[in-house]
């Protein structure tokens, strides 16, 4: 089965074998990324330029790694400190950018939608490494390996989402995921962390982490995205700690074997417990590292490969 | 100078019917009209066809871009655009850049208006000066100097207090007052309305909720101090009971709508697409169905097409930082002709919304097809398909969400004090 997709802009236009497909090509790096000689040269020749709006260390070291590993040749563009301090608008970025002729375009946006508005405007291959509050993508397929490695199976698992979903790009696309991959979703966080009519994406929710964590098998753990809050949206962070930070007492209430995930960076102590998540036996946050850099690697690979097919065919100007 | 519409079907919003028959006009005015054998002597004699003549449209609330942005719409081009789209009258926004908040700035806007346009434009001016909500504006020299209405346009006044003295004063001398009942600490920084669609695009949202609120604070103003006053877009069915109530309480209220609210909703944002972001946002589906009906049913007396004219530069932008609002002087009759056709107003209930009640508003004598008034009409084919095609249109600004949609209803002629600006 292909992958027939020209951007990977979000997880909503993907199919259930789409997901799988980029999946199972992510374990194979899996095992690249683990043998002594990790280069391929899948991307040799091909020019990957990563344009950050938003501040990102992670994400961005991520997909540097994944391009680097595969042969390409990556530019990193800081953003926040170029052209748009000087009035350039996104488009003109865009065009600007295009006239390099980059083969593919990974983009982080403060705004929802920026990286769809910047795909249309040029002729390669773009991936969305975060738009406003809207899709990250690339960080739902991981935590789908992390996941799919960890309980041998993508479906029929009880998952809880916890924290901050209402500014949380990581878990609109994780809700999007899990739920075209058939699985029961619990979203845990105070109501003013909630988005509207959340309800309606086939999800349960709860305001109560012991209820809502019972008998789970994945436990993800958000940030609090204080960053995005104008103030008001909890008391304090103690009080946040008290009735939604994991810690061994709520973990509990999940089955035995439920392993925890976040997606980084941490606030111990916020909305986790340090010794959680530092708890090998529970914790698979370090693998979530792990498996990000080889999903990334498949999801270019197969892009990269879908814009050399369309090149031959003349598909795409 | 006599001018005979023979063969025409009239629609009278005053009579509520739709009649075939002739119009006789007269040095600018409507002398007769008929339904037996039309009269001679005419020195011209125009054959409608069968096609509608309806009084010329008066649309409330129409931004052109002078002063500041005149890139984006100038007199001459509001003025070509409004008569191809059969708007006779335009009441123009005070949101310009600066605000007209003074009577030397409104003396400029009519002067110009006068030169340029070849409709009517009626100013409003602002309420608070710089639309900041702090201090009122010379109300007083404003309506000497020719001001028909008094709006912060999309500014709501923060301060109730502000608010409350400014209706005071207006009522005092008689001026109207047109407001946009929104609440403002919970509509800052929205771009849609809440609810499933806002939260799969991760866009900032704001409850429909908000509208209400913003509603029932006017209302209790408006007990207080017995303002003439105008509520520029009703678009949500929790604030129509509030307007009812207000309504039956018989304060002088009256609620107007756009054109866009009536006939898109939110999901027609799609993907991200800026030209239907408006403000406020689009509704829901239900929102946009109770707003229909409120309009088939009088509660909400006026629609206005809300044109507002951006650039190219200022629509391409990520979803959240694009400017709001859409140019519809010349899509506002065929895009509320949607509803006619759809069976949920007849087309006297729609010129009663789109000519008389707000002509009745502002105090003029137009928007009806009554012996004496003013020979403002539009002669069109109800009927006419086409598919709009942004690039046609006469505004210096395209930004319509209509672009390539299937609209019908084409206007033909287009008349002001009995002379052709438009066919």
């Amino acid at each position: 089965m292909g992958f027939a997709h020209r951007h990977l802009l979000g997880i909503e236009p993907l199919s259930p074998s789409d997901i799988t497909c980029i999946l199972d090509l992510a374990d194979q790096y899996v095992a690249l990324n683990r043998s002594a000689h990790k280069t391929s040269d899948v991307l040799k020749g091909l020019t990957q330029i990563n344009m950050f709006f938003e501040n990102s260390t992670r994400t961005q070291a991520s997909f540097e790694l994944a391009g680097k590993r595969l042969g390409a040749d990556v530019m990193n563009m800081a953003m926040q400190a170029s052209s748009i301090k000087k009035g350039e608008t996104l488009i003109d970025t865009a065009l600007t950018l295009n006239a390099m002729h980059p083969d593919l375009l990974v983009v982080r946006h403060p705004n929802s939608g920026a990286v769809d508005l910047l795909a249309q405007k040029v002729n390669c291959a773009v991936l969305n490494a975060g738009d406003g509050r809207h899709e990250h993508p690339t960080q739902a397929l991981l935590d789908a390996l992390t996941i799919r490695r960890a309980k041998g199976r993508l479906h029929r698992l009880n998952i809880a989402i916890c924290g901050d979903i209402a500014h949380s790009r990581v878990a609109r696309s994780n809700l999007i995921l899990l739920g075209k991959m058939e699985n029961r979703i619990r979203l845990i966080g105070p109501p003013t962390l909630m988005p509207s009519q959340i309800d309606e994406f086939g999800c349960e929710v709860f305001d109560d982490m012991r209820e809502g964590l019972q008998d789970v098998d994945v436990v993800m753990m958000l940030r609090l995205q204080k960053e995005r809050m104008d103030g008001g949206f909890i008391p304090s962070e103690r009080e946040y700690y008290h009735r939604f930070g994991l810690d061994a007492d709520k973990l509990s209430h999940a089955k035995d074997d439920a392993i925890v995930m976040h997606p980084g960076p941490m606030n111990r102590g916020v909305e986790i417990d340090g010794d959680i998540a530092d708890d090998v036996t529970r914790s698979v946050i370090q693998e979530q590292v792990e498996m990000g850099v080889a999903v990334r690697m498949a999801a270019m690979h197969l892009l990269a490969d879908n814009a050399k097919a369309h090149a031959k065919k003349g598909t795409y100007v | 100078m006599k001018t005979l519409f023979t063969n025409a079907r009239l629609i009278d919003p005053e009579a509520q019917t739709e009649t075939l028959g002739w119009l006789m006009v007269e040095n600018g005015a409507i002398a007769a009209t008929g339904h037996e054998a039309a009269p001679q002597g005419a020195d011209e004699t125009i054959d409608c066809k069968g096609n509608c003549l309806a009084p010329g449209i008066v649309d409330i609330g129409v931004k052109v871009g002078e002063p500041g942005e005149r890139h984006k719409e100038s007199y001459a081009s509001a003025g070509r655009a409004a008569a191809a789209g059969g708007v006779t009258t335009i009441a123009i926004r005070p949101d310009t850049s600066p605000a007209i908040d003074t009577p030397e700035a409104l003396e400029f806007v009519k002067r110009r208006a006068n030169e340029d346009s070849c409709v009517h434009v009626l100013p409003l001016a602002a309420l608070t000066k710089g639309r900041a909500g702090r201090e009122m504006t010379e109300i007083g020299f404003l309506l000497d100097a020719g001001a028909v209405g008094f709006s912060d346009c999309d500014a709501v006044v923060p301060n109730t207090k502000v608010f409350q003295r400014a209706l005071t004063y207006a009522k005092s001398l008689g001026a109207l007052v047109i407001a946009h009942p929104q609440e403002p600490t919970l509509s800052a920084g929205a771009s849609v309305t809440s609810g499933k669609f806002a939260t799969l695009r991760g866009l900032p949202a704001v409850s429909p909720m908000a509208e209400r609120m913003g509603l029932d604070r006017d209302v209790a103003l408006l007990e207080m101090t017995g303002a003439r006053y105008h509520a520029d877009q009703i678009t949500t069915a929790r604030a129509l009971p509030a307007l009812e109530r207000a309504k039956n309480n018989g304060l002088d209220i009256t609620a107007g709508t756009s054109v866009h609210h009536l006939t898109l909703n939110e999901l027609d944002v799609a993907d991200y697409r800026t030209f239907f972001k408006l403000k406020p946002p689009l509704r829901s589906e239900e929102d946009r169905l109770a707003t229909v009906a409120a309009l088939a049913s009088g509660l909400i007396d006026i629609i206005s097409s809300m044109h507002t004219p951006q650039d190219e530069e200022s629509k391409r932008l990520p979803f959240e930082e694009a400017a709001s609002g859409a140019v519809a002087l010349e899509t506002l009759l065929p895009a509320s002709l949607r509803l006619v056709h759809a069976g949920q107003l007849t087309l006297a209930e729609l010129f009663r919304a789109l000519s008389l009640n707000p002509a009745k508003r502002l105090g003029l004598a137009s928007g009806r097809l009554s012996k004496g008034a003013p020979a403002d009409l539009v002669l069109f084919n109800p009927d006419k398909p086409f598919v709009l095609d942004r690039s046609t249109l006469k505004s210096k600004s395209k930004n319509t969400p209509f672009d390539g949609q299937r609209l019908q209803g084409k206007v033909m002629l287009t008349f002001v004090n009995g002379e052709k600006v438009f066919g």
